[in-house]
């Protein structure tokens, strides 16, 4: 658990130390969302309907944005292969750096959600379900990104390869997360959304760690 | 018991694995003619018009069994990855990567002909239905693992790595299945019914799993074939192959 621990604090030191990588995902998703509405023209009605997917969608893109940077640097300066060598298992260490990657990528979405939900003239409830889902959903998108990741670590054009193996597979997570916050919009009940939503979480949550050692113990050989 | 292990584990080399397959496939080109012929003539000539839906819903011939394929050869394909990153047997890998463009073919099909099917029946080409939404995205877990492969150069890395995204995007299969429970929209409920009685003519379903039964025997003699292709480019280096191609 020490090691767990040690290779969060780790990560989120050399992030802290280096903030506009952080930085650069959060106001992507910033001007993204924003976008939007300059795109689509001001009509508030029209906004309101449209705002749950356009914030998932850009949350979604903002998390991808943030993989590739998940393994490579340890990848080459030869870190990941003294955690693959090191006593503890590596799968304990890779679910580090995935709280991390998600403290740093994903908790900052969740957290500017409200703000961004304003724009689009959601009222509170419906933040509140939006930030909800997102806080379920943005650990699910980085837990199965991390598995894209670690495929990609180092193969040519890795960056768009990631997002295609990435992206269908965080529909499932799109589907109910926007749909949770529609549901409550439309006045129902939100609550299978979420829980839908939290079971992919304990599954990925389970499965996703393991999935990403295979494939970087694959890609140390 | 002891030989019957060693009798199965002998083709896992693709030494013995490629004369075997030549053998195989002009047998499943015999049965994909076979049961193309009987599918065909049933679904035009025997199987009666629809009530409701006349002509055209003879597409389904072609449909059904379409959809059912890419979802079938997906879970084969996740098979062999499987298999091939317990066991580390060579053709495993080779298996998996030649499966992959069929299957990718079928959901392609599927799409298609549901496209055409769906533009009389329901007056459009598309919808955003789980079920074609789920294919869509089967149909886009075909082409990742696809460009995975490509992408990596040492082929023992890439059956491996394409192996575990098989094996995660199986997740997707259930979700195929059970999102006609999930969502409810515009797509028909499932026509075939493990525990219902069929709600179609018997006909219908002859020419319908007749057909199936083509594609199945296709899907296995173009799979062998590519397999046989993938084998002599691997091995192309080893001695055995010089006389095979010879």
């Amino acid at each position: 658990m020490s090691a767990f621990l040690a290779t969060v604090r780790r990560d989120l030191l050399l992030a802290l130390r280096r903030k506009s990588e952080v930085l650069t995902a959060v106001f992507f998703f910033v001007i993204v969302t924003s976008l939007f509405p300059l795109g689509i023209g001001p009509e508030p009605v029209l906004l309101k309907k449209i705002a749950p997917g356009i914030l998932w969608v850009a949350a979604l893109l903002a998390t991808l944005l943030g993989l590739p940077r998940l393994f490579s640097a340890d990848h080459l300066d030869g870190t990941l292969e003294q955690m693959a060598l090191s006593p503890s298992p590596l799968g304990l260490l890779v679910a580090g750096k995935i709280l991390a990657h998600w403290l740093l990528c994903g908790l900052p979405l969740v957290l500017l959600a409200p703000v961004l939900g304003l724009q689009f003239d959601l009222d509170a409830s419906t933040l509140g379900i939006l930030t909800l889902a997102l806080f379920l959903g943005t650990p699910l998108l980085s837990l199965i990104g991390a598995i894209g990741a670690a495929l990609t670590l180092g193969v040519r054009g890795g960056g768009v390869l990631l997002a295609l193996l990435v992206l269908p597979l965080y529909i499932p997570a799109l589907i109910f997360g926007a749909g949770a916050v529609e549901a409550h919009i439309a006045g129902l009940d939100a609550g299978g959304h979420l829980s839908l939503l939290a079971a992919m979480l304990v599954v990925a949550g389970f499965f996703a760690p393991w999935a990403t050692t295979a494939a970087l113990r694959i890609a140390l050989e | 018991m002891r030989q019957s292990i060693i009798h199965w584990f002998k083709f896992a080399s693709p030494q013995s694995f490629y004369p075997l397959a030549g053998r195989m496939i002009p047998w499943f080109w015999a049965a994909t003619a076979a049961f193309g012929i009987a599918g065909l003539w049933i679904s035009f000539f025997v199987a009666p018009t629809d009530a409701q839906q006349g002509e055209g819903y003879r597409i389904i011939f072609v449909h059904v069994p379409a959809s059912w394929m890419s979802m079938f050869i997906y879970l084969v394909m996740a098979f062999w990855a499987g298999l091939g990153l317990a066991l580390n047997t060579r053709v495993s890998g080779m298996m998996a990567q030649a499966l992959a463009p069929t299957g990718a073919l079928m959901a392609a099909l599927s799409l298609w002909t549901g496209a055409l099917w769906g533009k009389p029946m329901w007056g459009a080409w598309w919808v955003w239905d789980a079920r074609l939404t789920s294919e869509l995205i089967l149909f886009f877990l075909y082409l990742g693992f696809m460009a995975l492969q490509a992408a990596i150069d040492d082929p023992r890395r890439a059956d491996k790595a394409g192996a575990i995204l098989a094996l995660v995007g199986v997740v997707n299969i259930p979700i195929i299945y059970f999102s006609v429970k999930w969502w409810n929209t515009l797509h028909q409920g499932s026509t075939i019914n493990l525990t219902k009685a069929p709600s179609m003519a018997q006909t219908m379903l002859w020419g319908m799993l007749l057909m199936a039964l083509c594609f199945w025997m296709y899907s296995i003699a173009v799979a062998l074939t590519r397999v046989r292709a993938i084998i002599l480019e691997r091995e192309r280096h080893t001695e055995w192959v010089k006389h095979a191609v010879e």
